[in-house]
């Protein structure tokens, strides 16, 4: 098994009286996309700031591709790509003079440097404006752009904070499918922070939960989905009665059932088969026209993790 | 290391030239500096070739130009949101720090030898005399010297308000408060002095016992070490993270 990209250990970052990042330990997966989910101001920002090595851990320790962010950060900086809050952009420079000044920065040969640059703004479509100053442009057509200045080093890691952030619909699904597509590409991992749920669970592996510095939750999108708790499922048919809705509620699999609109709502209980709840409403004499059986979505689980809080 | 110091110059550089609005800019803040290098050689003849005018000159176009660029380069960072993506690179802090300050530091010391330059041939074309006059040693040693040493102390003050200012504006605005205080301060200790008449024979007693390269030798060691201490100021505050929690 390949060392994981990121490793924290009981990571803590104080500022002042307040705890911004606390007991942080996880791992996350070379080669994989993993999503760090959290309201604002839970610490996803100082997270990636102790993650470049560009603040010091007030407890515990943080690895980065093998290195300890604290003692080695310029090798941690040297092979990472990074989008942070804001684009970085230079505004008055054009396209090709912001790439071209982060090639100088990352070291690459003039020749290869131009060929990197023609390769990445042709991928995203932006090589015909690369002219163009970047203080004119949209945006979305900027993001796309600190994308391809991220990358541009062919960078093991790329770290991302909010990338869509800001974005109308059509811009933020034109960065997620270039990042999806150029990191597929180029075989980065990604550590990705967002509070967009349909997001992580788009583009993310692994997500990880944190909730006022802390991790509340780590696993699979699917997997936090299953245990976010009941599933529901709708039953719409006729002779849908007070009969019925008995029968279901005395069922072990069923936390609660109630009619609506002539139509049966579900909940439940955690791995419960849906099938035999549908035998029970048949065998009572109703006619079934469609099941839906609905899981509980990402955003459902962050949800209820925030609500555990209050 | 110099590589790095060169690569910051370079994106200082097309920063400062390539951007729309700033040429017009440049020109308008050059515009008065260019016509005291044109007005007053005419006005005070070979004086100007030997006296402390063009040390005055010298020191007026430095102040103006470093004072001006210098926040643009370091707190236009912040307030243009590309602080922490140059930071988040590989790029040291002092490669970061000595590329911007040397842009600033040559772009001013650079108009400055111009505006000089200038003024020689405004004085020259005005006041010909059948050859080429020249600066005397002193004047163009002190001009040359006390003028890339302001440009330090400047650039340094301008570095360490920048990293304590949220915008352009207010660093400038502070550097330039705090840079016209020595010249105030100056004048008041002037007018005091000279208010008197037993002051103005005090004053013409010092003065008359010193030569101007003393003075300036004088100026210049406390320049130096008034740069030292800026220097070793600014390198020991611009660190990552300081700026990134700024």
């Amino acid at each position: 098994m390949c060392d994981p990209a990121i490793r924290f250990e009981h990571l803590g970052r104080d500022f002042g009286a307040l705890r911004a990042v606390d007991e942080l330990s996880l791992e996350v997966p070379a080669g994989e996309i993993f999503g760090f989910l959290g309201p604002n101001g839970a610490g996803k920002t100082t997270t990636i700031h102790l993650l470049l090595g560009l603040l010091e851990p007030t407890s515990g320790r943080a690895e980065v591709l093998g290195y300890d962010t604290s003692r080695q950060a310029e090798q941690v900086r040297a092979e990472c790509g990074a989008l942070l809050e804001h684009d970085g952009l230079y505004e008055q420079l054009t396209a090709e003079d912001n790439l071209e000044f982060y090639g100088r920065v990352w070291r690459l040969p003039a020749s290869e440097g131009q060929a990197r640059i023609r390769e990445l703004l042709g991928h995203i479509g932006l090589w015909e404006r690369r002219k163009e100053r970047v203080g004119t442009w949209s945006k979305g057509m900027r993001q796309k752009l600190a994308l391809a200045r991220a990358l541009l080093h062919r960078p093991r890691l790329l770290i991302l904070d909010e990338p869509t952030a800001g974005l109308d619909v059509p811009s933020a699904a034109a960065v997620r499918e270039d990042l999806a597509s150029l990191a597929a590409r180029e075989g980065v991992t990604v550590f990705l922070t967002t509070h967009n749920m349909a997001e992580a669970e788009r583009l993310c592996r692994q997500v990880a939960v944190i909730r006022k510095g802390r991790l509340a939750a780590l696993g699979r999108p699917e997997d936090l989905r299953a245990r976010g708790g009941a599933s529901r499922a709708q039953v719409v048919g006729r002779g849908l009665d007070e009969r019925v809705l008995g029968l279901l509620r005395e069922s072990p699999e069923v936390a609660a059932a109630e009619l609506r609109d002539g139509h049966l709502e579900i909940e439940l209980r955690s791995g419960a088969d849906l099938a035999p709840l549908v035998s029970l409403i048949v065998g009572a004499g109703a006619a079934v026209e469609e099941v839906r059986r609905e899981t509980a979505s990402l955003e459902d689980v962050f949800l209820a993790l925030m609500e555990e809080e209050k | 290391m110099i590589a790095d110091i060169l690569t910051v110059m370079w994106k200082e550089r097309k920063a400062l030239f390539r951007a729309r609005g700033r040429r017009s800019q440049t020109i308008l803040a050059l515009a008065t500096p260019l016509l005291m290098a044109i007005v007053l050689p005419i006005q005070v003849e070979s004086d100007w070739l030997s006296g402390v005018l063009s040390l005055l000159l010298a020191f007026f176009v430095t102040l103006l130009v470093v004072g001006i660029t210098i926040p643009d380069a370091f707190a236009g960072e912040r307030e243009h949101h590309t602080l922490a993506t140059l930071l988040a690179s590989r790029l040291p802090d002092r490669a970061i720090l000595i590329g911007k300050a040397a842009v600033c530091v040559l772009l001013g010391w650079g108009i400055t030898l111009a505006a000089l330059a200038v003024g020689l041939v405004s004085m020259n074309v005005a006041h010909w005399q059948g050859s080429f006059r020249f600066y005397t040693a002193t004047t163009l040693i002190a001009d040359v010297s006390l003028s890339l040493l302001l440009a330090i102390l400047v650039a340094s003050v301008g570095v360490l308000f920048s990293l304590r200012s949220a915008s352009v504006q207010e660093a400038q605005q502070t550097l330039m408060a705090v840079m016209m205080l020595p010249a105030v301060l100056m004048q008041g200790v002037a007018f005091v002095l000279l208010g008197s008449t037993s002051g103005r024979e005090r004053v013409r007693a010092f003065f008359s016992t010193v030569s101007y390269g003393e003075i300036v030798l004088a100026v210049a060691a406390v320049l130096v070490v008034l740069d030292a201490l800026l220097v070793a100021m600014v390198l020991a505050r611009f660190r990552r993270a300081r700026l990134i929690q700024g």
